[in-house]
């Protein structure tokens, strides 16, 4: 599984992936796997891996660090400001032991707005 | 949780051991001891010389399932063997230490002479060095036998981790250990401090967070994940390592110093190596 994973590592073989086994709609432009994309990334323990500190959706195995990720778009006004918590969190919380995923090229701009699209179904 | 949190952070500041701060070595370690109190009020004090295992409970029985039948023994023998064979001049380890092997208590200690902080792993390799025997490696390999041995000879003594006046290079050696513990680093960001003290007690992915004080107290250390014994500058490799971090020569100056800073926060616990860990 660890060795899936890794190899997952590109929006080619991630593609693949869901097209080989799970045959879902493949065109990034399609919000569903663009959702889909962004749901493995941020589980990926080499990308997001955002279930080490926080519970979301049915991910297995969550850290009890940081909030649960539940109503997201009653909290969030836009993506937006969604986005920027998840590319630098401590610009908000200077102590915040998360991660600057955006920031620090953690994940692509690319692999960043797929993880905002799953995080905001939440 | 966002407010244990802040309130964590807030209490990290105050208490007078954030890097912001300067406290002598005294008021840190009674910080330290005070913040732990305050997060496990039911953990005795001189459970925290058994590391993550005073707060995960279910981490415990495993491992008290595993110290049954301990999978450091054969290292101890191994080291016992290495401490009773002579050099090739006919010396030996207990030349170099003559009130060995239960030595562990004196270490990490501050070495005027040289100007540093002595550890026993370099004791070790000074002394075969002297010898005209070959030093050993610092992370892995026979340097675990000796050192389970001595720490095995040393259980019971009490860590007295002393920064001494008379020398303020003592005193700076401690600062940097403890400027290190408190530093971000890595892409993923995160000091030492976030980990076991910030987060202490919570769960990262499937990993309990341990306190820091006790971290010292049993190494070396047979993980489970490694099949073997380890150095405690092997883990400080790891803990670096998984932030994706550049770790830090084993045994050169900034994790001698990250130890000596680290030991201090341990002082008054008994010593329990060699240690058993998943
Ligand atoms: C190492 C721990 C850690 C990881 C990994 C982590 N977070 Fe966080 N996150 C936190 C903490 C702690 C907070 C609480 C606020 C703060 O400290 O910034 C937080 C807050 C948030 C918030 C704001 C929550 C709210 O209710 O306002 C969002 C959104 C978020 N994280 C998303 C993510 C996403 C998406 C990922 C993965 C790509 C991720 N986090 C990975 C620790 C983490
Ligand atoms: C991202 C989280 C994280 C960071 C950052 C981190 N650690 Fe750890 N560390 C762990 C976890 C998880 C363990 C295993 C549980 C435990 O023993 O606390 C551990 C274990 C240890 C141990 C072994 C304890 C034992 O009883 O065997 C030591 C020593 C240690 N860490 C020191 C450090 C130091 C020094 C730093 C900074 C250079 C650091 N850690 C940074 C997560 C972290």
């Amino acid at each position: 599984m660890t060795r899936i994973k890794s190899m997952i590592g590109t929006a080619a073989g991630l593609t693949v992936l869901l097209a080989g086994t799970l045959a879902q709609p493949v065109a990034a432009a399609d919000g569903v796997s663009a959702v889909t994309e962004g749901k493995v990334l941020s589980e990926d323990r080499k990308k997001g891996n955002c279930l080490a500190c926080h519970m979301m959706g049915d991910g297995a195995y969550p850290g009890n660090i940081a909030p649960p990720l539940v109503a997201m778009q009653s909290r969030y006004p836009n993506k937006e400001k969604l986005r920027a918590q998840i590319w630098d969190a401590t610009a908000n919380n200077p102590d915040s032991p998360m991660p600057p995923f955006g920031k620090h090229r953690i994940v692509s701009d690319e692999e960043l707005d797929k993880i905002v699209e799953y995080v905001w179904t939440l | 949780m966002k407010k244990i949190l802040l309130t964590c952070a807030a209490l990290i500041l105050t208490a007078g051991f954030g890097t912001a701060t300067a406290s002598t070595p005294e008021e840190d370690k009674a910080a330290w001891d005070r913040f732990y109190q305050q997060r496990f009020p039911n953990v005795p004090e001189e459970d925290y010389n058994n590391g993550v295992y005073t707060i995960d409970k279910v981490g415990r029985e495993n491992w008290e399932a595993i110290e049954e039948f301990p999978p450091y023994e054969p290292f101890i023998d191994a080291g016992r063997e290495m401490w009773e064979t002579p050099f090739a001049n006919g010396k030996g380890y207990r030349d170099c230490f003559p009130n060995g092997p239960a030595i562990a208590g004196n270490y990490p200690h501050w070495d005027k002479e040289t100007g540093m902080v002595m550890t026993l792993p370099l004791a070790v390799n000074n002394c075969l060095e002297a010898n005209g025997e070959k030093p050993l490696k610092y992370k892995k390999g026979p340097i675990n036998n000796i050192l389970s041995y001595i720490a095995f000879e040393s259980r019971g003594q009490v860590v007295n981790v002393e920064i001494p006046g008379d020398d303020p290079r003592a005193l700076e050696a401690y600062e940097e250990g403890k400027k290190f513990y408190f530093t971000r680093r890595g892409q993923l960001n995160f000091s030492c401090a976030h980990c076991h003290l910030q987060t202490v007690g919570m769960v990262l992915r499937t990993e309990t967070l341990g306190p820091a004080k006790g971290h010292p107290t049993h190494f070396p250390v047979y993980r489970s994940k490694w099949g073997t014994v380890g150095t405690l500058h092997r883990r400080f490799t790891g803990c670096n390592k998984q932030v994706r971090a550049k770790p830090f020569k084993a045994q050169g100056k900034e994790y001698r110093n990250l130890e000596y800073f680290l030991t201090h926060k341990s002082n008054g616990l008994e010593l329990n190596g060699p240690g058993a860990r998943k």
